[in-house]
């Protein structure tokens, strides 16, 4: 195993990572970014690798995302999905690793629906260990596209203010962006009904604004989250309707927005819900840059931890060379 | 002819039931204290111990342990619970009724007293069920238990939400002259919690149990216990707040007894961070606040006793996602270093004091025999070195799991010699090896 990456051994979080490992992340993608454009988009980076993507909660964009990035760079992947499988909630941790263990492989990319559970994993097996989303804690590789895309419409991060919209509370989205903004010089905000933001989030570093109108204000960016149908079945919202009326963000509030805003959101949306259509298709929204720069970070993650230098990023891409 | 006489020579005697503080010899005869004097001569057949440099103190007491029998024996058993219990210096601890069945009815209070004298360790003295089943419906059969030998009766593990039942109970007890024992939770606000609700929970990403929901039941129980006249025991109380409550209705003349428990008055939510889920416990680690309000009520008498709510786990069910282990951490071999280390050591009790939070206050708040050393009580007595350094190996422990969040850590003061009932049942000196061999047996 890559003793000594510039990651370290796994991608758990964005909390623990410095500015200067952030940084070479969202490099690396940016300079992988171009093999998604070519006629071949395959390079040899990875080839021999064999990487198994675990998928205990269902998902689509960001295990296709992954597969997409694996195959780009020619690693062997397998992918185990909870559904169908012998994998049962009580079963799976401590068995999955062991499992995984001993087949050998080199990565494991885990979803998995408990906090923690991506730490747990990469505690106890060897293989490198890159979280896909563990509970409400973080989905590392989605805070780091949407860095990645802000970055590349505003020019930095530094100084920018993003303010993240939504169920804060049950968000891994949410915690991995204000770690990780933060750590490069955001400035984060959230913005969300009292009962959707957890205890104490403003001991994260970041503002509390109670009114969407007064985040547009604020803002420079907007991060958009899912409102899950179950928050309001679970009473933390009387009902989408309100939510919308309250939350939503309509074309009319963004318009009143002081200066350039960008909207992102990480999908699947709810047209209607938390987002306008003629907003989500409109000129601020960079929602389809996302999903672009997600499988450049993701190879960027999966280069890094291979024990891929960031500064031989290009060199890697035409001849296959990680140091 | 004495069934059997020991002489405890030399030792520095603590019993705060009658302000003694002196090195002072301890005749004990026929399982009950004898004498205290200076330079005691015993007969020929008398076993003499030289217990000088030791504290010699009334026998420790904990009045919250679960020793998962019957239905839990992979965890623990009631043999096991009660060697851990003498290895760490306790001379009798109190088994919690949330078994598998629970211990609702005088025939399973009856089994729990049994098991635990052929233990032949710690006294185990049974706490029933609050109700039938623990269903939180109506009430046991408190009477009939009390005669098999129940000394409380909780609702521990399964907290009773109906404000109702709990009135009867407290009412009901004034009959027996026992406590009742309350875990303070408000089931609608801890729902699906894992660890305290704040900052670190929130960093962590787990749903968290706000302080409310301690502390709103604590209230309930509180005015309860006013309206009621009864006898309320509030068990480990880990909120600021709610020692707050406690004082205020001591002040009010409410008849309450409060306990506090090692890892809260030593740890704090921080101890969760990495997903430890040794440290996951209910109710959970608090912030440094209620960490410190905590020793400020053991200090000031507001929290009567230290207990350590021994909860035994087997390692896999630890060994899971933290919001998929279960709730609890093992206590009873590390109390007595706890308390020296974190509490007598940093200022906050006196030596004297911290044997009555262990023993004295114990025996008063569940009527219990022990807790002093006056001629003619029990012959239960502990004797520790208040100085020797140790270090917490769960891999040594005598009970039967491990889940500690104390793995690794230096602590102060350690039992040597625990006598129950006149019988020296733990000698340190002959190492764990007796003891663990007699833990598993009759399991």
């Amino acid at each position: 195993m890559p003793p000594n990456t510039a990651l370290g051994k796994d991608l758990v979080g964005l909390e623990s990572l410095t500015a200067d490992q952030l940084r070479a992340i969202l490099d690396t993608a940016e300079a992988f970014k171009e093999i998604s454009e070519r006629q071949i988009k395959k390079v040899p980076v990875l080839r021999g690798k064999t990487i198994v993507n675990a998928f205990f909660e269902p998902s689509t964009r960001t295990r296709v995302s992954f597969e997409f990035a694996e195959k780009r760079l020619s690693a062997d992947t397998v992918n185990i999905a909870s559904s169908g499988s012998s994998v049962v909630k009580g079963e799976t941790l401590v068995d999955t690793a062991r499992n995984l263990e001993a087949m050998r492989i080199d990565m494991v990319v885990m979803r998995h629906g408990s906090s923690g559970s991506a730490q747990f994993l990469a505690e106890r097996i060897p293989s490198n260990v890159i979280n896909a989303g563990d509970g409400r804690h973080e989905h590392p590789t989605q805070a780091l596209l949407d860095m990645l895309t802000i970055r590349d419409h505003v020019g930095r991060l530094e100084g920018v203010k993003v303010c993240i919209v939504g169920d804060i509370l049950h968000s891994r989205v949410a915690r991995s962006n204000i770690f990780g903004l933060r750590t490069l010089g955001a400035e984060v905000g959230v913005c969300g009904p009292r009962t959707l933001l957890p205890a104490a989030i403003e001991e994260m570093g970041v503002k509390v604004f109670a009114r969407i109108e007064e985040a547009i204000e604020w803002a420079d960016v907007l991060n958009v989250l899912r409102l899950q149908l179950e928050r309001m079945q679970a009473g933390y919202v009387p009902s989408l309707r309100e939510y919308n009326r309250v939350f939503g963000l309509t074309r009319e509030r963004v318009q009143a927005a002081p200066g350039e805003l960008l909207v992102l959101h990480p999908g699947p949306m709810n047209r209607g819900v938390e987002i306008d259509s003629d907003v989500a298709d409109g000129p601020q929204s960079v929602i389809l840059d996302q999903v672009t720069n997600g499988v450049a970070v993701r190879m960027a993650v999966l280069y890094l931890l291979a024990g891929g230098e960031p500064e031989k990023a290009e060199a890697a891409k035409v001849d296959g060379a990680h140091g | 002819m004495a069934e059997r006489t020991i002489v405890l020579k030399g030792g520095r005697v603590i019993d705060p039931s009658q302000g003694i503080d002196q090195v002072v010899d301890l005749l004990l005869v026929d399982g009950a204290v004898a004498e205290l004097g200076t330079d005691i001569q015993a007969g020929g057949d008398a076993e003499v111990r030289d217990v000088s440099g030791l504290v010699v103190a009334p026998g420790l007491i904990d009045l919250h342990v679960h020793l998962r029998q019957p239905g839990g024996e992979h965890k623990e058993t009631i043999t096991s619970g009660a060697w851990s219990a003498v290895v760490g210096g306790f001379t009798a601890v109190c088994a919690m009724p949330n078994t598998e069945p629970p211990i609702d009815d005088p025939a399973a209070v009856g089994y729990v007293a049994a098991q635990g004298r052929r233990a032949g360790a710690a006294r185990v003295y049974p706490v029933g069920a609050v109700s039938v089943g623990q269903k939180g419906e109506r009430l046991a059969l408190v009477g009939e238990m009390v005669d098999a030998g129940a000394v409380a009766i909780s609702d521990d593990g399964r907290p009773v939400s109906d404000s109702g039942l709990m009135r009867l109970a407290l009412q009901y007890t004034d009959t027996f002259g026992i406590p009742v024992a309350s875990h303070c939770e408000d089931l609608s606000l801890s729902r699906n919690g894992s660890m305290h609700e704040g900052i670190v929970a929130t960093r962590l990403g787990i749903t968290g149990i706000p302080s409310a929901a301690e502390e709103a039941m604590l209230a309930r129980d509180l005015l309860l216990a006013q309206l009621t006249g009864g006898r309320l025991h509030v068990q480990h109380v880990s909120t600021r707040y709610g020692a707050e409550l406690i004082r205020n209705a001591k002040a009010r003349g409410v008849q309450v007894t409060a306990e506090a428990t090692p890892h809260h008055f030593t740890l704090t939510h921080e101890a969760v961070i990495g997903y430890r889920t040794d440290a996951k416990v209910n109710p959970p680690l608090r912030p440094a606040d209620d960490m410190e309000a905590i020793r400020e009520g053991l200090r000031d008498g507001t929290l009567d006793c230290i207990a350590t709510d021994h909860a035994p786990h087997h390692y896999d069910e630890k060994e899971q996602a933290f919001e998929d282990a279960p709730f609890g951490l093992v206590g009873l071999e590390t109390a007595l270093g706890l308390g020296i280390t974190e509490l007598v050591e940093k200022g906050v009790l006196g030596l004297s004091e911290l044997v009555e939070r262990m023993s004295t206050a114990p025996a008063r708040a569940f009527n219990l025999p022990g807790g002093s050393l006056r001629v003619g009580a029990p012959a239960d007595v502990t004797a520790f070195d208040p100085a020797e350094q140790w270090t917490v190996d769960p891999e040594r422990f005598v009970s039967k799991s491990r889940n500690t969040p104390f793995t690794g850590r230096q602590l102060k003061g350690r039992a040597r010699l625990t006598v129950v009932g006149g019988r020296v049942v733990w000698d340190a000196d002959q190492g764990l090896d007796h003891a663990r061999q007699q833990a598993r047996k009759n399991a």
